[in-house]
């Protein structure tokens, strides 16, 4: 072998000058079906944005202006925007193929802390807030901590960890509400995300408004700053990312603590939207969480899907839950509506990414 | 002459198994050292001590006559030695602009990079379509190409390119020319010879004979987790080499490495 390779290495020498055009393909015919694949491969939040869109349309047709109106719409905004601010939180750790189940108590805590702080010890409104605000973060870089460094799945650690601070919240604040009342006389910074915005028949509190920022500033951040593509590259494949020069562990820590932040912000923005402080708020943003950033097109194995289609996906909720019961329907029907947009949700993103172009 | 890249005695076991027995390890300035030995013999775990990918039990590692204590790729990075990993290392739904500049993107100047952060990606594009042509890598159509749409061999182009954009003193090639046809191989043959021109050493690691007698300088032969002997390509046929590395001949004494 040794004799003969070593005289056979002119066959190679031709091929050595580099060809200057950009090679093209003729495409061909992929269809209407093909041509859409690819589509929604390129840009995935299509999908919901579709789907929002649709079931829009759809519900004017069938309730006219009890539905198609300013303020039925804005209604819809008003009703996801704690769902949707958690949502973000939840989709930034999913992107980097966790899961955050304690997104919902961190929420509640720090609304209590916000609250408790202010009534039980007098601190100055602004400080409690802004203590709320550092124990969202705490607990999300604790669990933060415990992904990256002790390596520990993240579906265990933020299992134990909802559990660990629903429990807190609960011996701390004795289960005790804070009235409505007493917040509006003594500290009506705790419900600035109530405050609304008329506009002709629209009605926009702050807290749709901080939404809607939030959203616009995750999705610049994550596509346009090197950070952005960490997350990305993170939740793609840990190792790759690793080797090729990310520091795997610090992206990690600071997606959940600003997941923790961010859901901090969302328990401030609860106490707007109840009124009052309440530690049995909000037990369902968890479900509702993963709920959106699934109808979302955000891929639970990380690494794919963008924050809008978490907006949207939301929002489709929205839309479904308020569509409905204008029509009198039962509840349940938006259950069982949403359990199969989730399915059929999945099933596009396999669908999708089957279309390697 | 001081090799540029030294290791001495490393040791690395996972559990029971000893990937690195003692093994010592040189690489002049300059050269390109090839790293051959059979399947299991230890040869990425002595290419993963020397990038920062896996850290040694014991041993030590000198750049420049300067001991270095890698705890991550980052820091060999840092230290301007690149790795080709045989697994490629990227993000397949990331575009190939951003692989390439994983880990060290470029901000836009001004207000824009310094406060908003924002990349610049219209410079990065150019650079990695750049690095690309160099390579002769035209027939990847778009930059802006998610990786997991390239062949094989495109895909391991891109991250040669990569290596050798951001390469200053080592560049440590593992596999290379494993995935890639008959023209990219020879692309990335003479890509490392460009290299080894503009004065960069090259640690090649491969099982292709006949590509490693042709571009290597001397040959490092691996063998049950220790440096067996170092010969040079001249001196030897390509079945001695086999034959010293599958141990079905005993290695020349004056090449055996003390």
């Amino acid at each position: 072998m040794s004799e003969t390779a070593g005289n056979s290495q002119g066959y190679e020498t031709d091929v050595s000058k580099p060809p200057e055009a950009v090679a093209e393909f003729d495409d061909p015919h992929r269809g209407v079906i093909g041509t859409v694949q690819h589509m929604l491969h390129v840009n995935p939040s299509l999908v919901p944005l579709i789907v929002l869109i649709a079931s829009i349309a759809i519900f004017g047709l069938l309730l006219g202006t009890k539905f198609f109106s300013p303020f039925a719409l804005t209604l819809i905004l008003q009703q996801v925007q704690i769902v949707g601010i958690v949502a973000a939180a939840q989709s930034l750790v999913i992107l980097t193929a966790g899961i955050d189940l304690s997104v919902g108590a961190i929420m509640v805590m720090s609304s209590v802390v916000m609250g408790q702080f202010t009534f039980r010890y007098g601190i100055p409104v602004e400080v409690s807030v802004a203590c709320g605000l550092l124990c969202g973060t705490l607990i999300g870089f604790l669990n933060g901590w415990l992904v990256a460094r002790v390596k520990l799945p993240p579906f265990i650690v933020t299992l134990g960890m909802w559990q660990i601070v629903l429990a807190t919240n609960f011996l701390y604040s004795a289960n005790e509400t804070i009235r409505s009342q007493d917040i509006e006389a003594n500290a009506p910074l705790l419900q600035v995300f109530g405050n609304t915005i008329q506009l002709g028949g629209a009605r926009l509190t702050f807290g749709v408004v901080f939404m809607l920022a939030l959203v616009f500033v995750l999705a610049y951040a994550l596509k346009h700053t090197a950070w952005g593509r960490h997350v990305y590259a993170v939740g793609d494949d840990p190792e790759a990312a690793e080797l090729s020069g990310v520091n795997v562990k610090r992206t990690l820590i600071s997606v959940y603590a600003l997941a923790g932040l961010i859901c901090a912000f969302a328990g401030w923005a609860l106490i707007g939207r109840i009124g009052s402080v309440s530690p049995t708020s909000g037990q369902l943003a968890n479900i509702e969480s993963i709920t959106a950033v699934v109808i979302g097109g955000i891929s639970l194995f990380g690494g794919r899907g963008s924050i809008m289609g978490t907006l949207f996906g939301a929002l489709i909720v929205g839309v479904f839950t308020l569509g409905l019961r204008l029509m009198g329907a039962d509840a349940q029907w938006t259950y069982l509506l949403i359990g199969v947009l989730i399915i059929a949700a999945v099933g596009v993103d396999q669908w999708i990414r089957k279309v390697s172009v | 002459m001081e090799p540029i890249l030294k290791a001495r005695n490393l040791v690395k076991r996972y559990g029971k198994v000893t990937a690195l027995d003692h093994c010592d390890f040189d690489l002049m300035p300059g050269e390109i050292l090839a790293v051959i030995g059979d399947n299991g013999a230890g040869k990425s775990s002595l290419i993963k001590a020397v990038s920062g990918a896996v850290i040694p039990d014991e041993g030590e590692v000198f750049l420049e006559g300067r001991k270095v204590h890698f705890t991550s790729p980052i820091d060999a990075r840092h230290e301007g030695i690149e790795t080709v990993y045989q697994t490629l290392a990227m993000s397949p739904a990331l575009s190939i602009a951003d692989n390439m500049f994983m880990g060290r993107e470029i901000r836009k100047p001004g207000f824009r990079g310094k406060w908003l952060r924002q990349l610049d990606r219209a410079e990065m594009e150019r650079i990695a379509r750049d690095k690309l042509s160099e390579l002769g890598l035209m027939t990847i159509q778009n930059i802006n190409q998610a990786v997991e749409t390239l062949s094989g061999g495109q895909r391991q182009g891109v991250a040669v390119a990569r290596a050798a954009a951001f390469g200053s003193k080592v560049i440590i090639l593992d596999e290379p020319t494993a995935a890639l046809g008959v023209k990219e191989s020879r692309r990335v043959l003479e890509l490392i010879l460009d290299v080894k021109s503009r004065g960069i050493p090259i640690i090649l690691i491969s099982h292709n004979m006949p590509h490693v007698f042709e571009v290597a300088d001397r040959i490092h032969v691996h063998r049950l987790g220790k440096r067996l002997c170092v010969i040079d390509p001249k001196d030897y046929t390509m079945s001695d080499a086999v034959a010293f590395m599958t141990g079905a001949k005993e290695p020349p004494a004056q090449d055996v490495a003390a």
